[in-house]
C-alpha cells in the first residue's frame, strides 16, 4: 500500500509534547501526504488541536510547552535551531477555529500578511488580493466592497476570509483547526467544497470534531485518542473498515 | 406571602439599595460641586484666569498657577507615557509570565499605593539633590511621572490585555515577527486604552500637592518660570497656601476657592478627553 502513497510533505515522528508536566500528545508518528487532506479526529482534549498547533510552532508562544521528538517538513526538522519560525509560519498557514479577521477592512485583511512580508508595490497587492478572494471563492461576494470592516461580513464569510488571508502569503501547507465548528451548516458546506478544491494545490491539515466532515473531505485520516495516535490510514479504510476497535467504536458513535 | 411575592420584594430592596448608593454619591458631588462654584465662581474673570497675584496675593490672579500646572503637567507625561506604557508592552507581550513577572506586577500595584507625600520625599534625595537638578520644574515633574507610573503601567497592561489573542495568532500565523505582530496588530487597537488610563493617571498627579512641594513648586513667584530649572506656581500647591498658609486667611478665602474651581475644571478637562479617547476606540474598533 505504502508504495502508491504521494510524497510525505510533513512527518512527524515520536512527538511528544508537554503542557508543563502533562504530556498531551504521546508518541505520535503521522505522514501528511503532499496536495491531499489530511483530517485528525478524536474526542475533546484527544490533542488534536495541540497537535496541529505543533505543526507551525504555534504553540511556542504558550509558557511552559516542550516538544520531544521530530516534525520534518520536506524531510527538514521544524523545531531545529537553525529554522526561522517567522519564514516557517509563511510556509505552513493557519485557519483558526474561530474566525479571527483583523478589525481592519476586507482589503486589509489580506493585505496585511503581505505587508508585513514585504510587499510594497501596490498593484502586486492589489492583484495578489483579488487572487486570494477569488481562490477563497469570496471574491464575487465582496468585491464591491473590499473597503467595509471585515466585521461586517457573516461567520462564514469571514471564516473564508482568513482562508483568504492565509492563501495571500502562498503557504505550501495550510492548517485547518475546527475551521467550521463556530459556523452554520450552509457556510461549512462551502468550506468544505473550498478545501476540497484547495487540495490541487496545498497540502491540507484538518483538525475536526466532524467525523462526516472527515469522511467528505480528506483522503487520508488519523484517529487519535488521549495524547495518541490510534489508527492512521486512507480515510476509506478507516472509515469502512478500520484497523483497531476504538476507531470503530468511535466513528460509529459508540463514545465520543 | 408566596414565594413569588417574596422573591420581588427581595429583588425591589436590592434594587433600591442599589439606587440609594448611587443617588447619595451624587448628592455628595453635586453638594460639593454646588458649594466650590458659589464660593469661587465669583472670583473667576478674565483677569484672574490671565493675571499674576499682587499685593501680597490678596488681589490679582493665579496666571503663575495655571501656567506651572500645565507645564508641570506636560513633564509628568513626557517621562510616564513612555515609559509606562513600554514598560507595560514589555511585561504584557514579550516577558514570560512566571514568578518573577508576577512579583514585578506586584511591585507595581503596591508602588500606586506609596503615599504621595513619600513620592516627595524621594523626588527631593533623587532629583533634587543626588541628580542636582535642584528645587525646580523638571524636579516636581519627574517626582509627579514617577508617581504616575504605576498606574500608567498597570492601565497599559489592562488595555494590552483586551486586545483578543485571536489578533497575536493571526497576525503570528502569517509569518510576522513578534515585534510586526505588536506594532500592526496590537498596538494600534490598544494604544487608545491606554492613553485613556495614562491620561487619568496624570489627572491625578496634575492635583497633588506633596509631590510637588518640596521638589519645585513655589510659594510666590513675581515671573512664569523660563527653564527646566526654574521654581514654579501650580495650583494645588497655590490652593493649599491660600487656604492655609496666608497672612490674611479669610480675606483670601474667594480666591482660593477660585482656585480650587479652575483646578477641578483642570482635572476635568483631562478626564473628559479621556472619555473622549474611550468612546471614540468603542466606535473605532468594536
Amino acid at each position: 500500500m505504502s508504495s502508491e502513497r504521494p510524497p510525505i510533505k510533513f512527518r512527524t515522528e515520536d512527538l511528544d509534547f508537554y503542557y508543563g508536566p502533562t504530556r498531551a500528545l504521546k508518541n505520535v508518528t503521522i505522514d501528511c501526504y503532499d496536495k491531499k487532506v489530511t483530517a485528525i479526529i478524536g474526542p475533546s482534549g484527544c490533542g488534536k488541536s495541540t497537535f496541529i498547533r505543533t505543526l507551525n510552532r504555534m504553540n511556542d508562544v504558550i509558557a511552559g510547552t516542550r516538544v520531544e521528538g521530530r516534525i520534518l517538513l520536506d524531510g527538514q526538522d521544524v523545531y531545529a535551531p537553525d529554522v526561522d519560525v517567522v519564514e516557517l509560519r509563511r510556509r505552513v498557514g493557519m485557519v483558526f477555529q474561530k474566525p479571527n479577521p483583523f478589525p481592519k477592512s476586507i482589503y486589509d485583511n489580506i493585505a496585511y500578511g503581505l505587508r508585513i512580508n514585504g510587499m510594497r508595490d501596490k498593484k502586486a497587492v492589489e492583484a495578489t488580493v483579488e487572487k486570494s478572494l477569488r481562490g477563497a471563492a469570496l471574491w464575487d461576494e465582496v468585491m464591491d466592497r473590499l473597503d467595509e470592516n471585515a466585521f461586517a461580513l457573516s461567520g462564514g464569510q469571514q471564516q473564508r476570509l482568513c482562508i483568504a488571508r492565509a492563501l495571500a502569503v502562498e503557504p505550501e501547507v495550510i492548517l485547518f483547526d475546527e475551521p467550521c465548528s463556530a459556523i452554520d451548516p450552509i457556510a461549512t458546506a462551502k468550506v468544505e467544497d473550498l478545501i476540497e478544491h484547495l487540495k490541487t494545490s496545498y497540502t491540507v491539515v484538518i483538525v475536526t470534531h466532524n467525523m462526516q466532515q472527515a469522511a467528505r473531505v480528506s483522503d487520508y485520516t488519523a484517529f487519535m485518542m488521549l495524547g495518541e495516535l490510534v489508527e492512521f490510514d486512507a480515510t476509506e479504510k478507516i472509515f469502512t473498515n478500520p484497523a483497531n476497535k476504538l476507531t470503530e467504536d468511535y466513528i460509529t458513535g459508540r463514545f465520543g | 406571602m408566596t414565594r413569588a411575592n417574596q422573591k420581588k420584594i427581595v429583588q425591589f430592596a436590592g434594587f433600591l439599595s442599589l439606587r440609594l448608593a448611587v443617588v447619595l454619591v451624587l448628592a455628595i458631588l453635586v453638594l460639593f460641586l454646588y458649594d466650590i462654584i458659589k464660593k469661587g465662581g465669583g472670583v473667576i474673570s478674565w483677569e484672574f484666569l490671565t493675571t499674576a497675584p499682587r499685593k501680597g496675593m490678596t488681589q490679582g490672579g493665579i496666571f503663575p498657577a495655571i501656567v506651572g500646572t500645565f507645564f508641570v503637567t506636560l513633564i509628568t507625561a513626557v517621562l510616564a507615557i513612555p515609559l509606562g506604557m513600554c514598560a507595560a508592552i514589555y511585561l504584557n507581550e514579550y516577558a514570560w509570565q512566571n514568578v518573577l513577572t508576577r512579583l514585578i506586577r506586584l511591585s507595581i500595584r503596591n508602588l500606586s499605593g506609596v503615599p504621595s507625600i513619600v513620592y516627595g520625599l524621594f523626588g527631593v534625595i533623587l532629583f533634587v539633590n543626588a541628580l542636582k537638578f535642584g528645587t525646580s520644574i523638571l524636579s516636581a515633574g519627574l517626582t509627579l511621572g514617577l508617581m504616575t507610573l504605576p498606574w500608567t503601567i498597570t492601565a497599559s497592561e489592562e488595555a494590552l490585555k483586551a486586545i483578543p489573542n485571536s489578533y497575536r495568532e493571526g497576525a503570528l500565523a502569517l509569518g510576522a515577527t513578534k515585534w510586526q505582530m505588536i506594532r500592526t496588530n496590537v498596538l494600534p487597537y490598544a494604544v487608545p486604552g491606554m492613553l485613556t488610563g495614562t491620561v487619568l493617571g496624570l489627572a491625578r498627579a496634575a492635583g497633588e500637592t506633596a509631590p510637588i512641594m518640596f521638589t519645585g513648586a513655589a510659594f510666590f513667584l513675581p515671573y512664569l518660570p523660563k527653564s527646566l530649572s526654574d521654581q514654579f506656581m501650580a495650583l494645588p500647591y497655590h490652593l493649599y497656601i491660600m487656604s492655609t498658609q496666608h497672612h490674611a486667611i479669610l480675606q483670601v478665602r474667594p480666591i482660593a476657592y477660585g482656585t480650587a474651581l479652575v483646578l477641578i475644571a483642570f482635572v476635568l478637562g483631562l478626564n473628559m478627553t479621556a472619555v473622549i479617547l474611550r468612546y471614540r476606540l468603542r466606535r473605532k474598533y468594536r
